[in-house]
């Protein structure tokens, strides 16, 4: 089979495997039913959410058309707050810039609060690489991180397993696991494993949610107070971020934060939201010595030119998967990148190449539910619909589509030809019906296999228009 | 009074699997006092070549529909997602062609899915119509977020005597259809109209409606295939007073 390339049998292979795990299925409906249900109730209860959109919105394409001037702005701020700013082309030199830091402070462990940049630049794997400890502190990720597994949702890494199955874990791989079986017993098991090996890293690597260039900060969020405990202890933070975080200062920040948080889960605001600007300053009685800032392109500034600068508004809160058919059936992990569902069928093209991903712009029923909720207003489908023509082009479709639609329209733009076809076309499909209804149908073994097709009526619309009308 | 000349896109779909949708549309805008032609030049919109990535099969049947239609006051369309083809994406498609651009402009502007034309241009209700029935409405994705069609067959189902209209829980969920996607992730799409047809029969109701035949199609199959007594029309059929004919998939 030349024509179907080994990716898309993959892809299928991966969304087939989730579709029979009826386990993950009760996990991914858990959350992601429960954070669609609260944010719907938020959203109903704040003043103007889709004119706090649009704003949003306008706020995100004013800083991607002026990117190097608010880069610069917030490059000059941090450095006068006393952080040094790295910049970095691509994933490898975003990780080397963070291991020649890490060796310089003679790292031996490092405690890193969740970010999905992180993931992005395989910086995980380049710890190991270089022989750096590595605890993850968000909860989640230290879920992933005991599994040996990746994130399968940005907001929520471990949303494909149920508690049941992390219980089962935290028994496996912890020192002095819970006994009862209760969320929050299992939650001081996993603090009791995690606070020591977080107070002891020499190192704090997180994201930034937001870099503000105005004051040179950065913000994270986070519900269970692991940045702050993972970033303020060690004598060094670093800090990765995609160029697309920032804004221009403060009140936007806030008013992005507004959304975010009601986006991802419903909530008003996160339990902690924290702006870090600077390393610790004389008379601090906490912080880092050294606060490094790796400012990541990988991708970002050629998407910019490619015709997805509106993806750069993308703020990383979830509801687009949360929201997506598909992924409530599939689950992140058949997706195949490092972000999943809708914002993710955009993002993976740019990051793995088309050729690897085709799939995923295609494997979307395009019914917009992701565009509306989305709180910065990405046009998710005419950006995967963008893909599906660049793949199209590129001529990485199957051969058997290309040749079957190339003949449907050839057929189409010829009416007469075209009442002909359809005409037998129906006749042909009446003969393979019983009771209304055809059971098996040659060539749509994608439908038959799953549903019944309805038989058609005998002569099509036009037929029996002309002879009712005399025409 | 003058009549509206409204043309019919009949839409391939209607055209070969459901005429009945076709001449119950002729029906209800007739009723309403529109002058309808169907123009003989339509095939189909070229959707399928659309969300191929197939743009320039796309563009050849956009070109070859707006011809077809750009002499009439206005087009009508049996099918949120057909009709959002030519109103939503066929200005995108000839964005950068400045002779086709006002002319798929032009036909975009003045095209309506069938049931919000009924409603809103029209000011048109159903009168005598009778159904006794229990029914249940699933928002077709395209006719809901592409058009706004939401409010409009409520109100045209309402004066429907007999009927009571139920709803349905995920009503505004994706069915699973996505056109090609059905049949090139079968499995997804299976998946997605399983819960679809779960949630229809947990309705208790007896018909299932909705404003475009592609998702009606993959429900009816669907629940046909799990055994359902539930029979499925397309919302124009029953408020054009042919509700009384078979259900997608009974024998005339």
């Amino acid at each position: 089979m030349s024509g179907a390339p080994a990716e898309a049998t993959r892809f299928k292979a991966r969304a087939d495997a989730a579709l029979a795990d009826r386990i993950l299925k009760v996990a991914v409906e858990r959350t992601a039913g429960t954070a669609e249900a609260k944010r719907a109730v938020a959203v109903d209860a704040f003043p103007d959410f889709q004119a706090a959109r649009t704003r949003a919105a306008a706020i995100k394409d004013h800083v991607v058309a002026h990117l190097g001037h608010y880069l610069e702005q917030f490059e000059a701020n941090a450095t006068a707050a006393g952080a040094k700013v790295h910049w970095a082309r691509t994933a490898d030199e975003a990780c080397d810039i963070v291991i020649a830091l890490c060796k310089a402070a003679k790292a031996k462990s490092v405690a890193r609060s969740k970010s999905m940049l992180g993931e992005e630049i395989g910086l995980p794997h380049a710890l190991a690489e270089a022989g750096i400890g590595r605890v993850e502190t968000d909860l989640a990720e230290h879920i992933i991180q005991l599994a040996d597994e990746r994130p399968s949702h940005i907001i929520w890494p471990a949303m494909h397993k149920t508690r049941e199955q992390v219980s089962a874990l935290f028994k496996a791989k912890h020192r002095l696991p819970h006994e009862e079986e209760t969320i929050a017993a299992m939650a001081e098991s996993a603090r009791r494993e995690l606070r020591t090996q977080m107070l002891g890293a020499d190192v704090g690597i997180s994201g930034a949610n937001f870099l503000i260039a105005d004051s040179g900060a950065i913000c994270t969020v986070t519900n269970e107070g692991n940045a702050e405990l993972s970033l303020v202890p060690p004598r060094v933070h670093i800090v990765t971020a995609g160029i697309e975080k920032i804004v221009p200062s403060m009140p936007h920040a806030v008013h992005m934060l507004r959304l975010l948080a009601r986006s991802a889960t419903g909530a008003a605001l996160t339990q902690y939201t924290t702006f870090y600007t600077g390393p610790k300053r004389p008379g601090d009685r906490d912080g880092p010595e050294e606060m490094h800032i790796v400012l990541v392109d990988n991708g970002r500034t050629r998407m910019r030119e490619d015709g997805l600068a509106e993806m750069l508004r993308c703020i990383r809160c979830g509801a687009c998967m949360n929201h997506c058919v598909v992924f409530r059936q599939i689950g992140g992990h058949a997706y195949g990148g490092t972000y999943p569902g809708p914002m993710g069928a955009v993002l993976t093209p740019v990051l793995d190449g088309l050729k690897q991903s085709r799939d995923l712009p295609n494997a979307c029923t395009m019914n917009g539910k992701c565009q509306e909720v989305c709180p910065v207003r990405i046009p998710l489908p005419t950006l995967l619909r963008g893909w599906r023509e660049k793949s199209w082009r590129e001529g990485l479709e199957p051969q058997s589509l290309r040749a079957g639609l190339g003949l449907w329209a050839w057929v189409a733009t010829r009416p007469r030809l075209y009442r002909m076809g359809t005409g037998m076309a129906v006749r042909a499909m009446r003969l393979l019906g019983s009771k209304g209804w055809i059971r098996t149908l040659p060539l749509a073994g994608g439908w038959t296999t799953y549903r019944d097709m309805p038989k058609p009526a005998a002569q099509t619309f036009m037929d029996q228009y002309r002879k009712e009308r005399g025409r | 009074m003058t009549q509206r000349k409204v043309a019919l896109f009949v839409t391939c779909l209607v055209d070969m699997m459901r005429p009945r949708i076709g001449f119950a549309a002729i029906r209800a805008l007739e009723a309403a006092g529109c002058d309808v032609v169907v123009p003989e030049g339509q095939t189909c919109c070229g959707q399928p070549a659309l969300n191929s990535g197939d743009t320039n099969h796309a563009i050849a049947l956009a070109r070859q529909t707006i011809v077809a239609l750009e002499p009439y006051e206005a087009v009508v369309v049996p099918s949120g997602s057909c009709g959002g083809t030519i109103r939503c994406h066929y200005p995108e498609l000839f964005e950068h062609d400045p002779i086709w651009l006002p002319r798929a402009q032009a036909v975009a502007a003045k095209t309506w899915e069938i049931m919000a034309y009924l409603d809103e241009q029209c000011g048109w209700k159903p009168e005598g119509v009778q159904v006794d029935a229990k029914a249940t409405y699933h928002d077709s994705c395209s006719g809901l977020r592409e058009l706004g069609v939401k409010a409009q067959p409520r109100r045209l189902l309402k004066p429907i005597a007999g009927l009571e209209l139920t709803p349905l829980a995920g009503e505004e969920t994706c069915c699973g259809f996505g056109g090609t996607f059905c049949v090139k992730y079968p499995a997804i799409s299976n998946a997605i109209v399983g819960e679809k047809a779960d949630a229809i029969e947990a309705t208790g109701a007896d018909l299932l409606l909705a404003g475009d035949l592609g998702c009606l199609m993959n429900m009816a199959g669907k629940l046909n295939r799990q055994g359902s007594k539930v029979r499925a029309f397309h919302a124009i059929e029953l408020i054009a007073g042919m509700g009384d004919g078979p259900a997608i998939g009974e024998e005339a």
